[in-house]
């Protein structure tokens, strides 16, 4: 919105509820198409189908451009600590792997990144 | 790449602003789904900072509360109902009505049932404004 445009608390309210909204409809619609791949875990795909279901296939280009730096940024973090291996044990690759310390930060945030992908129901 | 990825998590320049683990919890709620990965995890909560930008920024520019330089929800209610893309909010943003007038079409619906039913004289209550 322009500079200085004011937004009743009403309004913030309205938006907020209507953005749960749209998640909801965005994962029905979402789940639909895996169900029909016979997947039972929602992908990429899947979403960026449901926006063209639902009509905002404006989004779609922008979409995908966001998610080739997420999936780069994700990169990113696997290859840093590839990095970090390399430099404990300069040469030999295949033993550092086994020896790392100083990552477990780092592989302790991917493994709960494969957390979420289970099922919680 | 690190640099890059450094001053996207950056708080100025996030890659999306709204939090994931509250995208995860609605996404979850939905009965019909088991498990949802990453990317479609990250693309829902982009996808909904999309679209909470095109309903604020069509409502200010089709509404009338520009003209108080402000995005009221009688703004986004509008939006809801007038445009097709935007109908699926139209239950959760209704029009709003003064108390008075939804008293008076209630009254009116009863009088109308009563009178199929050949119900007369029934004495009609003071309408109280709200």
């Amino acid at each position: 919105l322009p500079d200085g445009v004011n937004i009743s608390k009403e309004a913030r309210s309205a938006i907020s509820r209507a953005a749960s909204v749209f998640v909801l409809y965005a994962t029905s619609c979402a789940n639909n198409f895996a169900m029909k791949g016979k997947r039972k875990t929602l992908n990429a795909g899947d979403v960026l189908s449901a926006m063209e279901e639902m009509e905002f296939q404006r989004f779609v280009a922008p979409l995908k451009e966001s998610l080739e730096v997420y999936r780069r940024e994700q990169k990113g973090k696997k290859e840093a600590r590839k990095d970090k291996d390399k430099k404990a044990d300069s040469e030999e690759q295949d033993k550092s792997r086994e020896e790392d310390n100083d990552d477990d930060d780092e592989r302790m945030e991917e493994e709960e990144q494969n957390d979420e992908d289970e099922v919680d129901n | 790449a690190e640099m890059a990825a450094a001053r996207l998590s950056g708080t100025e320049n996030r890659l999306v602003s709204l939090p994931l683990s509250r995208i995860r919890v609605i996404m979850k709620s939905s009965p019909e789904v088991s498990s949802i990965n990453q990317d479609a995890l990250f693309l829902t909560a982009k996808a909904t900072e999309l679209f909470v930008q095109y309903l604020a920024t069509y409502s200010y520019k089709h509404g009338r509360g520009k003209e108080k330089n402000a995005l009221t929800y009688t703004d986004l209610s509008h939006t809801a109902e007038e445009c097709e893309t935007f109908q699926f909010l139209a239950d959760i943003l209704p029009k709003k009505i003064l108390a008075s007038k939804y008293l008076k079409m209630l009254e009116k619906e009863k009088r109308d049932g009563e009178m199929r039913e050949d119900d007369g004289g029934e004495e009609e209550e003071d309408e109280d404004e709200a």
